[in-house]
């Protein structure tokens, strides 16, 4: 069972660096496990203890509290249909139905080829194209049973890489700078009153990670949505041009 | 006013090409509103913000300049923006913070610099993947560009800002839930009081909360000042409002529109807005202002879109989400969805919620089943009772948090609303809707 790799233990003492306490970290750092491992293991748990100089029960108590993180290995994609009041009234359990047909699993089970573990979704937030899903939270929106089905053959032939990462992938857009405003005004300002953020200054290895999101050669991220729905898609264009 | 002749505040840029990055941003004016601030002094720009009089966007509406001013006066200060949106049917924020990043860091920044906080944090709902990787990607411009880190545009102003995802729970919406969430912890809304985490919030500090859409509103503010912004709406609702029109409308979506000048009826049937029910069916109820208000039905369509009079009519303005349902739908399914949503979401700290909810989950899916009895709709107020004593509105609580008094208002709206077709599914045995509509295994979700 692995811990957090060299790069990716960079990444989380990077993080640790941006907040005055250093728990304040720990969600994202267990986002960063589940982007290397697609759900958090127990070996990463403790890694993260430690290097949070928490107890392994801790990060566990607290990771367990959030629907996002799994516990269990997934399916490279997560689709999860939205069930709740905008997309039922739209024909969202029609969709749920025929998604647990297409895929063969009921709503928590993975298809045998690994490749789809299915959710049953509270509100996703993207209820002016109901019925919407997500796969790996990326968004698709106005889903009927054929787009549903069509979906599923792009993920599969592998159309929707370029928008979809793996799931664990958070964010693809890695900080570029550390907190330079913040130890500026540590090292001008007098503090008096005992609330000083104590570890970013008392721990300068991990309060520098400027220029940290740079290395390492990764492939361009457009931040595009040719294929999947963006949120905006839900205001109306010709509503705003007319208002303008 | 009419609809169609006031500014859009907040939206205006959300469908330009490429509208999350700084070089779209700058072409349409970027950062002159930061420019405006920081030429200010800190009470110049609080000052504003009590003249527009702008009410928190994120559902419970207290006043924002009011709520600056409650600082306690300790260091550091902490500002932290309420990215969660979770409440169903709610889809503004969303579309704010994957459309228009730069909006939304360069609103932050205005009120950090008033309230001179030490720190930002952005907190965005886990789930909003790529709004969080064009806020990043944003915030990484906005840095290089000179607007946020260490002497801002070249003055005495300095603030780091941090993008801080949550990791799906619904809960870290309520603010306290969200700080515990900030600080590394299971999200726990926190016993009250102290009620304001202005006096203690993060880590022990003053800090003062906003909603996405609240501090979206702040750099026109400063382009445009507080008298220009409060000409705007009426009474206490002041300005625009993002408007998420869900349901049974043929055109659902996000419209900013002038407060307090709009009706239901126009939103809901203006061929510009909403555009009317489905299929041309009848409009049986709607809900006003999040799942969790009070209901209303075709005799409040004329209802101006107003925090005081929606709450004249029992029912709140909250988030701005605006459900319509037509005569198929039916109200024990919905009231069963909703109930469903606020079980799987109470955090479990109180007991009425955790298990008030799984109650009202159960007799309503036996209801909706064909297994229910009459007394069961005594039995679902009595519940109700126990989770908001006297299920009034706005409602009584029980709980740390209001997510379980945020149960009964559905149920109670439909029962007074649909009392007969609450007794229709205990006396047919089976749901009298139409079955296309129905989900096929209720019993098994």
């Amino acid at each position: 069972m692995p811990r957090l790799s060299p790069p990716f233990e960079q990444r989380a003492r990077d993080l640790i660096g941006l907040y005055p306490h250093p728990r304040s970290a720990l969600v994202p750092i267990l986002h960063l496990l589940q982007e290397q491992d697609g759900y958090l293991t127990e070996d990463g748990m403790a890694h993260v203890a430690e290097l949070l100089d928490l107890a392994p029960a801790e990060v566990r108590g607290t990771a367990t509290f959030y629907d996002m993180f799994h516990f269990e290995p997934v399916g490279k994609y997560l689709v999860a249909v939205c069930t709740n009041i905008a997309c039922m009234l739209q024909g969202a359990y029609r969709l749920l139905d025929h998604a647990e047909e297409r895929l063969g699993i009921a709503p928590g089970g993975t298809t045998e080829d690994g490749m789809f573990t299915l959710e049953d979704a509270e509100c996703l937030a993207l209820c002016g194209n109901g019925p919407c899903v997500t796969v790996n939270w990326r968004y698709f929106g106005d889903l009927d049973p054929d787009g549903f089905d069509a979906l599923i053959d792009d993920l599969r032939a592998g159309r929707l890489d370029d928008e979809v990462p793996p799931h664990g992938t958070l964010g693809r857009v890695r900080r570029s700078v550390g907190t330079p405003g913040t130890e500026a005004r540590v090292a001008t300002e007098a503090r008096t009153d005992g609330h000083s953020p104590a570890p970013a200054g008392a721990e300068p290895a991990a309060a520098a990670p400027a220029g940290a999101g740079q290395q390492g050669a990764r492939p361009p991220v457009t931040l595009d949505t040719h294929r999947s729905t963006a949120a905006v898609s839900s205001v109306d264009a010709a509503h705003l041009e007319g208002l303008q | 006013m009419t609809i169609t002749d006031a500014p859009r505040i907040v939206s205006s840029r959300l469908r330009r090409p490429r509208s999350w990055t700084l070089e779209s941003y700058l072409a349409g004016g970027g950062y002159d509103g930061l420019r405006a601030a920081l030429a200010m002094t800190p009470q110049q720009v609080h000052d504003h913000v009590n003249t527009a009089n702008i009410l928190g966007r994120g559902g419970a509406g207290f006043e924002a300049g009011r709520k600056w001013g409650m600082l306690r006066k300790a260091l550091p200060v902490y500002l932290t923006i309420n990215g969660d949106e979770s409440e169903p049917a709610t889809f503004k924020d969303h579309a704010l913070i994957e459309g228009d990043p730069h909006q939304l860091i360069e609103g932050a920044l205005i009120c950090a610099y008033a309230i001179a906080a030490d720190q930002v944090f952005l907190y965005v709902r886990g789930e909003f993947a790529l709004a969080i990787e064009r806020l990043q990607a944003a915030l990484n411009e906005a840095y290089a560009y000179g607007a946020v880190g260490a002497n801002i545009f070249g003055g005495d102003f300095s603030v780091d800002v941090v993008v801080h995802p949550g990791a799906g729970a619904y809960i870290c919406g309520e603010e306290t839930a969200l700080l515990e969430s900030l600080e590394g912890k299971r999200g726990y809304p926190r016993i009250k009081p102290p009620y304001f985490p202005a006096a203690i919030g993060l880590y022990g500090a003053p800090t003062i909360v906003n909603n996405v859409e609240t501090v979206s509103n702040l750099p026109w503010l400063m382009l445009h000042g507080g008298d220009e912004y409060a000409a705007l709406g009426e009474g206490r609702s002041k300005g625009t409002k993002m408007l998420a029109l869900a349901g049974h409308v043929k055109r659902p979506g996000n419209y900013e529109l002038e407060w307090a000048k709009v009706s239901f009826r126009e939103l809901i049937y203006d061929p510009r807005l909403g555009g009317g029910i489905r299929d041309d069916n009848e409009l049986k109820a709607f809900i006003p202002g999040g799942v969790s208000s009070p209901w209303l039905g075709p005799e409040h369509l004329d209802v101006l879109l107003a925090n005081d009079a929606i709450a004249a009519v029992g029912s709140m303005a909250g988030s701005g989400s605006v459900v319509a349902m037509d005569h198929t739908a039916c109200p024990v399914r919905a009231a069963w969805r909703i109930v469903r949503f606020f079980h799987r979401e109470s955090c479990g700290q109180c007991t009425p919620c955790r298990e008030g909810g799984g109650w009202l989950e159960k007799i309503l899916e036996r209801i909706e089943t064909g297994q229910g009895r009459e007394a069961d709709l005594d039995l679902l107020m009595d519940v109700c009772d126990n989770i908001s004593p006297g299920v009034t509105w706005p409602p009584a609580q029980t709980t740390i948090c209001v997510l379980g008094p945020s149960m009964p208002p559905s149920v109670a709206a439909g029962i007074r609303m649909f009392r007969d077709e609450y007794l229709a599914h205990v006396r047919e045995g089976r749901c009298p809707f139409p079955p296309d509509r129905l989900p096929r295994r209720l019993s098994r979700v």
